[in-house]
Formats: structure tokens, C-alpha cells, sequence
């Protein structure tokens, strides 16, 4: 460890993830840029479309640890210090809103593209 | 000696006039070297040095791997050769997983020829001799390699031979394990230990007295036996022995502290000042060399940990220290802040070889090998480096399945973490158990593709 340098964090990422690492990326970024534009043409919040993106925020969360602790070989959580619940929070985290973000954009458009077809 | 092709990589012998007109012209390239010295090997071609050196790579290990992907990467022109008969690579850090039953064997086992870097020529013998007088290596085959600059990376060699009774292939059978022997020898421990955790019984766990590689994992392998015990419910009808062989568990003073304090929560009895000198597998007996005599122990279980000495073709040659603590177990004479060997300046020795104060780890090699390669480079480059290396090592002690502390460490003993305040180096955590099954074998895969 010693230092935390960028350049070598992703190096680790790459050898950790391989070709997953660029999909994951790609899809932060294609389901954020989605949800962006999504925002500018309906210029609105629809809440009960949000309300079901955030519940399946909550799976994408618990998916998120589950992985985790399966990459991790350790088969359970065993919560040592107050570190140990911020990784948990931002492993849920993290799950939580790519899986929000990528369900609200991708529900938005798919309303959208119905609503141009009919 | 008869027989022998001088096979320098780039045939000509090193002279000093040379050697003055190549430092004269590497000096324009002096600037770009420093800078270029501890970056990642994507470095343009522009950048990198122009040479015609010839620098040798003893041992295709971590360290040997990691200098040779530096070297390559910051060099143009140069000659590099690695020399190692071995054509597996072994993620050694990765054996007390599969000795603890988490990963299987193949977790650990790769090809040399997936890490090797593009200009790098690989000769796939040992070395068999050093002579530094003469500036070139001897391989097993006879074949005599001369350079201008060598890496001695040869890792070092387990004297299983130093404990009487005990042979490697005993490792799996008669309560006996040893992580240490290779991926078998860590599957067929975890096998032995799992049927010990079974049962229940008597476990015996100690340390060599000399230098060793992960001085930690004696002491993960007793925690990690005493979880599996109690997760099986066979604790209370089991007692566990740790024999450290001086007066400490660990040798970092407050480290120590807080494995004594694990230890007598854990009910792990801590014996000082305890040597193994034989074991009789048959009779399940452990004999120790103490102030007092000898000591026998009887085990269900034992986990032998061998002395460790650098391999014999060092051993034998002019580059071990020759007084003090190290000249006895041959490991390499160097300047412990450089890595450049004490009386032959072209000559640096990195890893587990390197007779330095501490760490024979995976992490020290980690920041002992960007030390190493940027005095070389300053060398070819006709400059002085400001590199030093301050004795950083790491060591994830694993205290119970799930859980390790991130123990972080330099020469004088200072604890040196790499998050203060938010992993704290003594505290049993999750999350350094995760950081140990997730993140250290791709960080040391980058290393040894110089990118880390």
C-alpha cells in the first residue's frame, strides 16, 4: 500500500476486474449520460418511476455485498471496526445507485421510445 | 573453465573507456531518466535511455520479474537477460489461503512467460555461480553470461534438511504441514489441518531462528487453526503451542504485544526461546532446542516452519555478508537504503536474497525493486539517485477467518500506516481481510508488469 497513486489503483482495478472493469465503466458512464439526457427532454422527476428505480437500488445494493463477499471468499461479513461498516456502506452504495440510476434511465427511455411508436 | 561458452548477452567485455564514452552520451539522456526511473512502463520510446548495457537478472521471481519489467521499460537498447530454470510462478503470498482452505491450488500457480516483458531474453537455467570479479554468472548448463550490471533476485532456499526426521514428504501425512513447500505442499496442510480441526488435539506451531520470508504467516496459521477448532466445535477438547524462538512473538515490539494479547484471548499458549530441532512423525513428537536442553512436545498437529538460508550458489560466492548475524545464512552484502551490493557497486540484490533488516515479503519487494533500478538507471545515466528505501513492508496477520489486521512497517519498527485514521494497523478488521483476498494478488501481478 504506502501510497495511494491513481495510475497504479487502476493497474490493480484492471488486473482485479480485466475486461469487467471497462464494462463497468462504460456503463457508469453510458447510464449516467442517459439519465442526463433523459432529465433535459422530460424536464421532470417522475415519482412513482423513481420510487420503483430506488427499490431496485435496494437489490442492486444487497446484489453489490453479496458479490462482494464472494469475491472475497470470506462467506459472511464479519464486522471487526467502524472501516468495516464504511466499506459496507460503500459497496451498498455503490450498487444502490448505478442499479437506480441505470433502472430510472433505462425505464424513462424505454417509456419513451413506446410513447414515440404509438 | 573448460567447457564454458562466454555467452555475454551483447558480446563485448566491459571496459573503462567504454564505459566513460557511453556515460558521456547517456548523460544528455540523464534528465529524462530521473523522471522516467519510477513511472510505469508506458513510457514513450523517446523517454527511455538509450544504452547498450548488459544487465543480468538472477531469478525470475517477484523481485527478479519486477526489476526486469522496470529495467526493460526505462531502457532502449539495453541487454537484458533473466536467468531461472523455473518455468511456474508461484503468487507465494497466496499460500496461507490455500492453506487456510479459502483458494485452491491453482490460485497460486502461473507461467513465468506471462509476465515476461518485450525485450526481456529469458534463459531458462539456474544459476549455478557468481563471480563478481570477473563480471559474469555461470549457469547450471555451463553457460558463462557477462554483464555490466547484475540483479541478484535468486529468492532463497527452505532447509527442511536442517530439521532432523522431518523431510518434505511428510508434509499431508502424520499431522504434519508446512505452507511453505509450494501449492501441494499448501493444499495437502490445509487437508491435514482440516482433519486436525475434525478431531481436535494437540497443535504445535512455531518459527525458525533464522531470517524468514512472511514472518507472519506462522502466526496467521495458528489464529487460522484455532477459528476452524472453534467454528467446529472441538476447541475445548484441543490445545494449541505457539514456540516463538526468541522472546518475541513478532518483531515489531508493539505488533508482538498485540498478538501476546490475541493469543491469551484465544487460549493459544505462547512458549519463548523454543527451536525445532527434530520431529519423529511416527511417535508424534516435536523435539526443541531451549536454554534449558532439549524439549519434546507431542502433537496431533504440527506446522512446520523450515530454516531458511540463501540458495547455495550465493552462498558460495563473494557476495554474502561475510561478518555478523547474516554471513552464516549467506544472504547478499547490500547497502540496506539502495539495495547496492557493499563491495561490488554494479551489483544490487532485491527480495528475499537481499541481507537486509527486514521484510521478506511480497510488499517489501514491492519498494525495495523502483529503489534498486533507479540507482542502475542513475549509474547508466552518469547521475546519483536520491532513492532510498526505508525497510516498508506490509503484512495482512490474519487473527480468524474473515477478519485481519493491516500491520504496516519500516526498519526502525515505526508503524506506518497507509490510511491513518481510517484502517488502524492493530485492529482485527474486515476489511483488511478483504483488502488481503481481493486486492493483494492483482497489486502484485502489477508489480511484476512494473505498473505497480
Amino acid at each position: 500500500m504506502k501510497e495511494l497513486d491513481p495510475f497504479v489503483l487502476l493497474a490493480v482495478l484492471q488486473e482485479m476486474l480485466g475486461p469487467l472493469l471497462w464494462l463497468l465503466l462504460a456503463a457508469a458512464l453510458l447510464g449516467t449520460a442517459a439519465l442526463a439526457a433523459l432529465l433535459v427532454c422530460e424536464r421532470r422527476v417522475v415519482a412513482r418511476r423513481l420510487m420503483w428505480s430506488e427499490a431496485a437500488g435496494v437489490a442492486g445494493g444487497c446484489l453489490a455485498l453479496a458479490l462482494m463477499v464472494r469475491v472475497a471468499s470470506s462467506g459472511f461479513i464479519d464486522v471487526g471496526g467502524p472501516v468495516d461498516w464504511l466499506l459496507i456502506a460503500l459497496v451498498f452504495g455503490a450498487g444502490l445507485a448505478g442499479t437506480a440510476v441505470l433502472a430510472y434511465a433505462a425505464s424513462g427511455w424505454w417509456a419513451a421510445l413506446r410513447r414515440a411508436g404509438s | 573453465m573448460e567447457g564454458d561458452h562466454q555467452d555475454g548477452i551483447r558480446g563485448e567485455a566491459p571496459s573503462p573507456a567504454r564505459d566513460g564514452r557511453r556515460r558521456a552520451l547517456l548523460m544528455l539522456a540523464a534528465a529524462a531518466a530521473a523522471g522516467t526511473a519510477l513511472r510505469p512502463p508506458a513510457a514513450r520510446a523517446a523517454d527511455r535511455l538509450r544504452t547498450r548495457a548488459r544487465i543480468v537478472v538472477a531469478g525470475a521471481g517477484a523481485a527478479g520479474l519486477a526489476a526486469a519489467s522496470r529495467l526493460a521499460a526505462a531502457l532502449d537498447g539495453a541487454s537484458i537477460a533473466l536467468l531461472d530454470a523455473r518455468r511456474e510462478h508461484y503468487y507465494q503470498p497466496g499460500f496461507t489461503l490455500i492453506g487456510a482452505g479459502v483458494k485452491p491450488r491453482q490460485y497460486v500457480v502461473s507461467a513465468t512467460a506471462d509476465y515476461l516483458p518485450a525485450g526481456v531474453q529469458w534463459i531458462p537455467e539456474r544459476v549455478a555461480g557468481f563471480d563478481p570479479d570477473g563480471n559474469r554468472v555461470v549457469t547450471e548448463a555451463g553457460r558463462a553470461v557477462a554483464y555490466d550490471f547484475l540483479v541478484v533476485a535468486t529468492g532463497m532456499e527452505l532447509a527442511y534438511d536442517r530439521i532432523e526426521g522431518m523431510d518434505p514428504g511428510l508434509i499431508g501425512k502424520h499431522g504434519v504441514g508446512s505452507i511453505y513447500h509450494g501449492p501441494e505442499a499448501a493444499e495437502a496442510t490445509w487437508q491435514a489441518m482440516s482433519a486436525f480441526a475434525d478431531r481436535g488435539g494437540k497443535g504445535v506451531f512455531l518459527r525458525p531462528a533464522t531470517e524468514m520470508k512472511c514472518a507472519g504467516a506462522p502466526l496467521k496459521y495458528a489464529f487460522i487453526t484455532e477459528d476452524y477448532l472453534s467454528r467446529r466445535g472441538r476447541r475445548s477438547r484441543s490445545e494449541l503451542v505457539y514456540n516463538a524462538h526468541n522472546q518475541a512473538l513478532f518483531s515489531v515490539p508493539i505488533v508482538s504485544e498485540k498478538v501476546r494479547m490475541l493469543f491469551e484471548q484465544r487460549g493459544i499458549r505462547a512458549n519463548y526461546g523454543r527451536v525445532l530441532r527434530a520431529i519423529d512423525p511416527g511417535r508424534r513428537i516435536a523435539v526443541f532446542d531451549t536454554a534449558e536442553g532439549r524439549e519434546e512436545q507431542d502433537y496431533d498437529f504440527i506446522h512446520v516452519i523450515p530454516p531458511m538460508r540463501a540458495p547455495q550458489a550465493v552462498r558460495d560466492s563473494a557476495l554474502p555478508w561475510r561478518t555478523g548475524a547474516w554471513a552464516g545464512e549467506g544472504w547478499l552484502e547490500v547497502d540496506p537504503s539502495t539495495l547496492r551490493h557493499a563491495r561490488y557497486r554494479n551489483v544490487f540484490g532485491v527480495g528475499d536474497v537481499a541481507g537486509v533488516p527486514k521484510g521478506k515479503t511480497a510488499a517489501s519487494v514491492k519498494w525495495q525493486v523502483p529503489v534498486a533500478v533507479d540507482h542502475l538507471l542513475a549509474d547508466l545515466a552518469g547521475t546519483a539517485s536520491p532513492a532510498r528505501y526505508d525497510g516498508y513492508t506490509s503484512c495482512p496477520l490474519i487473527t480468524r477467518m474473515g477478519r485481519a489486521m493491516l500491520v504496516e512497517f519500516d526498519y526502525r519498527n515505526n508503524l506506518v500506516p497507509s490510511f491513518p485514521g481510517v484502517i488502524a494497523p492493530l485492529e482485527e478488521l474486515w476489511t483488511s481481510w478483504v483488502m488481503e483476498t481481493m486486492a493483494l494478488k492483482p497489486t502484485y501481478i502489477s508489480m511484476l508488469r512494473g505498473r505497480a
